[in-house]
């Protein structure tokens, strides 16, 4: 089986996907065995502790399952012991390589809750973190995924360039990584001064350095031959399977949380939503460098419009939100990250419920490798950039 | 001296044909410690110049540059548990290693570092070495299997069939070269890989540039093929590390691990040396003809010296920029006393170059040797670069890829090219 | 789009009763909570959409909007085909999530709650459901594929069963696990102590 001929009707036919039926197989020779094989949980290209059980014809692929769970540590049940602004730096732990996006997920979310709204000068601010995440997560989605296809050295640049960002990062609010940089209101810290100068010279700095990793990857004949249609799946299925992100959206469905339903400010700038045709890796590729650019666009806009202001809105000290329930969601870097909150009126919140799009985007995994060869999971698992800490939260 | 060691020392022929045993084991023995010298020091410069690729240090903490870093990882796993899973077959685990490593070492026989610098020289020469360096693949293939893992057995069945048909190609490219061999007066060529060294020197051109573009199509193919058989990036399939973990090897540790890398190493020199051999010259200086002068043999006997010369005073900067802190002494009295070292060696190399033009005999003969391993060498070592470069460059093929490109694009390319090699051979000479 | 971007504020309630009398409220835990009335309140929620549903399930639907998010309550039993019906005739193409939300007082404890957004519409729409400890709801893989993995969280965390789910086991615990963390008379420091001690060799995880 061919990946071309995976018919796109396949995930509504056949309703389970993750599941392994000793019957699929394509094409089974005269006593041959199935090979069954644990890629992970610890495993160089799981990106973390996933476990992909493969049931292999040789190498081809005929079935996966994926066992997740490895990572639990139950952050929806500490949300419901944790007050509202307690809980905040929690977020930070699911995606760890995005913690910006998830913190703004999270504080809007709470402040719809609450009805009230960041001021503007907090919202341009948040925008220009959450762009300098997403493009460092993109970052290190880049030089993962090219190494599990045996290019050692984007690797490198990449972690190079992201330090950058993180540099900045560390500037505005002391932490690295799980930065806990927004509150629940607004931000907790003015700027630092030269701050607009060290984001613009990030831009200039990095968009040099982006074509570097495209002339690096994007003409290379193998990179082409291992990426371009393989782990093919269509918009429809897409759609069906509850991926978003730069998966959707490579599979050629122009839907962005961003220009949907605008939040932060990013109603304000002008930016593009790349698209892919194909829908397979190479497409994926394509669509995250092109988002890379557009978010240099966005943070550009964003740091010479900045307004003056105040950075907090009006929150009362005990976060108290009334009773009610909302859901609110954000284009992080990997899909639609939403958050929905149930408030019983006391200072916790009485359901919080995560929408990873990390887990939901794994789930098409078995989709997009089965008649595939192994080392073709590697690079699926690569290109739907999942991190196990929100798949697994 | 007894007659056996001093009769061979005028002797212009290889001591496996003047049939002194005791020169030939003196040769194996320099030859094995070269090769491990160079596995080691190969390991060194990839780990270095993969850093500098990827703008890291690489080893910077043992000895001054990382220089002591090869040491310290042989004795890191010499001295490492031996671990044997529970379900291997435990001879044949055992014995997988020794395979390779005999497979890889056995071929250096008849690598011809000079007309009379090879241990033997076998008039199948050729056929040995590719009949032996292909044996390697049993150790992989009986390494993946005796694991009793699933991921080294994907690795040896993978490196088997790729070895395979990696092995068709390139002996149409090799056949393609001794072809040319044949295009003297006699019109018999030879297999002999001192022979088709000296085919090149009588028809005075590299079989790189022999009838162009015929002879580059073939080194190219081999090139290619050469990289696929050793089992290097972008072909490393068998040990691919973000897919089967390590391949073949997933399960050895330790001392059989680092017999595996030695072998790996070892190929690697050796089949860079078939190619050197057929296609660019051996031994011979660049130009033997056109330049050839006393002039231009003193200035090309030169360079060796001058190597050394040049890593000398590599390493002197090296010294001169190491930090002025006691921290360092020991690493800089280290560093400056490898630099002297190779300031003395090259200070000798360059004595005898001097030396060399008088009609002295010893040492002129010394320097005529020198000559030819320093040429030999130094084409050898840019092919290792070579490996280092390719595997800093390019992602992996995938499987069936690498098959295609075997049988579909190599294998008739190579066939075309030999037959277009006879036809050109026999039209125009 | 009725989407929430410019948060219409809706206009302050005038009596305090007005406020948790909707049954899709949680039971206030504290009678303070109960009593401010400052707070935004669900509002009946009408559009072309609800009426439709109105007019062919009658009373099993109840359609309310908070702060701009729209929800429809549905009754269990004609879940499915509501389900089915607003993919199929009202493009609701893309299930976001499900989740669920457990309340021990009350008589069906427990809540599922399908998020869903429409590519066509641009809109958001939450489906509730409310079930009883021990009861099934019918599995919308048929509807939506990626609510497999969806399912099986919710079964996971609240033990409901969903009907027809080809492979309902648990997805983020370890099989063996007894229990179902997100409910809540499962303590946050609980933990199945028995299958750690075989399964991890150690007394306790904590």
């Amino acid at each position: 089986m061919t990946p071309s001929d995976q018919s796109s009707t396949h995930v509504l036919a056949n309703a389970a996907p993750s599941d392994v039926k000793p019957g699929d197989s394509p094409k089974t020779y005269l006593d041959s065995n199935e090979l069954i094989i644990n890629m992970g949980p610890q495993h160089p290209a799981t990106h973390g502790v996933l476990r992909v059980i493969l049931k292999l014809d040789g190498e081809r692929v005929l079935g996966t399952e994926c066992v997740i769970g490895y990572l639990h540590r139950g952050v929806e049940k500490i949300a419901e012991n944790r007050t509202y602004a307690m809980f905040n730096p929690y977020v930070d732990r699911m995606d760890y390589v995005a913690a910006v996006s998830n913190g703004l997920g999270y504080c809007e979310a709470v402040e719809k809750l609450l009805n009230v709204e960041a001021p503007a000068r907090a919202k341009f601010i948040r925008v220009i973190l959450t762009e300098l995440n997403r493009i460092a997560s993109h970052q290190l989605w880049l030089g993962t995924h090219a190494l599990d296809i045996g290019a050692m050295t984007p690797l490198f640049y990449t972690f190079r360039d992201r330090e950058e960002i993180l540099k900045i990062f560390e500037k505005y609010c002391g932490a690295r990584l799980t930065t806990h940089a927004f509150r629940i209101g607004g931000c907790q810290y003015e700027t630092y001064a030269g701050f607009e100068k060290e984001v613009k010279n990030f831009v200039k700095f990095v968009t040099p350095k982006i074509d570097e990793y495209e002339a690096l990857l994007t003409n290379n004949r193998i990179w082409m031959e291992r990426t371009k249609n393989v782990g093919v799946i269509s918009g429809k299925d897409c759609v069906a399977l509850g991926v978003t992100g730069p998966v959707l959206r490579a599979s050629g469905v122009k839907w962005d949380v961003r220009k949907a339903q605008p939040y932060a400010a990013y109603s304000e700038f002008e930016f593009d939503i790349p698209v892919g045709t194909k829908g397979d890796t190479y497409d994926r590729y394509l669509v995250r460098m092109a988002e890379i650019r557009q978010s240099l666009r966005i943070i550009e806009q964003a740091v010479n419009g900045i307004p003056e202001g105040p950075i907090m809105a009006k929150v009362p000290k005990v976060i108290k939100p009334p009773i009610g329930e909302i859901y609110h969601s954000i284009e992080s870097p990997k899909g639609e990250l939403g958050y929905f909150i149930v408030s019983d009126g006391t200072t916790q919140p009485y359901r919080l419920r995560v929408r990873p799009p990390s887990f939901v985007n794994l789930q098409a995994l078995d989709v997009m490798v089965r008649g595939l060869l192994v080392a073709d999971v590697v690079a699926v698992i690569g290109t739907i950039d999942i991190v196990l800490g929100e798949v697994d939260r | 001296m007894p007659d056996f060691i001093t009769s061979y020392l005028g002797s212009i022929l290889t001591p496996g044909e003047a049939g002194n045993q005791f020169w030939a084991l003196v040769y194996v023995f320099i030859i094995f410690a070269g090769v491990s010298v160079a596995v080691m020091s190969m390991n060194w410069l990839e780990r270095k110049a993969l850093a500098h690729f990827q703008i890291r240090l690489g080893p910077m903490r043992t000895g001054p540059h990382g220089l002591l870093q090869p040491i310290a990882d042989a004795i890191k796993l010499l001295l490492k548990e031996d671990l044997i899973p529970a379900g291997a077959d435990r001879f044949v685990f055992w014995v997988a290693p020794l395979i390779g490593l005999l497979a890889a070492f056995a071929v250096y026989t008849v690598i011809p570092f000079g007309p009379s610098q090879a241990v033997s020289d076998m008039n199948i020469g050729i056929l040995f070495m590719l009949g032996v360096s292909s044996l390697g693949v049993l150790g992989v293939v009986v390494a993946g299997w005796a694991s009793n893992s699933n991921y080294p057995l994907i690795g040896a069945l993978r490196s088997s069939a790729q070895m395979v048909s990696y092995e068709v190609a390139m002996g149409l490219a090799v056949v393609s070269a001794i072809l040319m061999t044949s295009l003297n007066e006699t019109g018999t060529g030879t297999l002999s890989m001192i022979g088709i060294v000296r085919a090149q020197q009588e028809q005075g051109v590299w079989f790189i540039f022999k009838f162009f573009p015929l002879g580059l199509i073939a080194f190219i193919i081999f090139a290619v093929a050469m990289v696929a058989e050793t089992n290097r990036a972008p072909f490393d399939m068998a040990e691919a590390e973000s897919e089967l973990t390590a391949g073949y090897h997933t399960e050895y540790s330790g001392l059989r691990w680092s017999l595996f890398m030695l072998a790996e190493y070892a190929a690697m020199i050796s089949v860079s040396s078939i190619a050197v051999t057929l296609w660019l010259g051996g031994w011979m200086r660049p130009f033997p003809r056109l330049l050839h002068a006393p002039a231009w043999d003193l200035v090309f006997s030169l360079f060796p010296g001058l190597t050394f010369l040049g890593l000398a005073s590599i390493a002197l900067v090296g010294v001169v920029r190491m930090p002025r802190h006691a921290f360092f002494k020991v690493q800089k009295i280290g560093l400056a006393g490898f630099c002297a070292v190779l300031g003395f060696i090259s200070l000798l190399l360059l004595l005898i170059a001097i030396a060399g033009r008088s009609n002295n005999n010893i040492a002129s003969r010394l320097n005529e040797s020198v000559g030819y391993i320093y040429w030999f060498l130094l084409k050898v070592a840019v092919f290792m670069y070579l490996f280092i470069w390719y595997r800093a460059t390019w992602p992996r093929y995938r499987f069936d890829q690498l098959m295609r490109v075997g049988w579909k694009v190599l294998l008739p390319i190579s066939l075309t090219v030999l037959v277009l090699t006879a036809i050109v051979g026999v039209l125009f000479s | 789009m009725t989407e929430e971007t410019k948060s219409p504020v809706p206009p302050p309630a005038l009596n305090t009763t007005g406020e948790d009398n909707s049954a899709t409220k949680v039971a206030p835990v504290n009678a303070a909570a109960a009593s401010k009335s400052e707070g935004p309140v669900p509002l009946p929620w009408a559009s072309p959409l609800v009426e439709k549903y109105r007019s062919q399930y009658g009373s099993g639907i109840e359609a309310q909007t908070y702060l701009g998010q729209n929800y429809i309550t549905a009754d269990s039993t004609l879940i499915h085909n509501f389900l089915r019906q607003l993919r199929d005739d009202d493009q609701f193409d893309f299930c976001v999530d499900i989740t669920a939300a457990h309340y021990p007082k009350r008589e069906k404890q427990f809540e599922v709650i399908w998020i869903l957004y429409s590519f066509a519409r641009n809109e958001r729409l939450r489906v509730k459901v409310k079930i009883a400890d021990g009861a099934s709801i019918p599995s919308s893989i048929s509807i939506w594929p990626t609510t497999n993995w969806l399912e099986r969280e919710v079964f996971d965390m609240f033990g409901i069963q969903f009907e027809g789910h080809p492979d309902l086991k648990r997805i983020l615990l370890p099989d063996g696990w007894k229990g179902h963390p997100l409910r809540k008379d499962y303590g946050i420091l609980q933990q199945d102590q028995e299958w750690v001690q075989i399964n991890l060799g150690i007394e306790s995880g904590q």
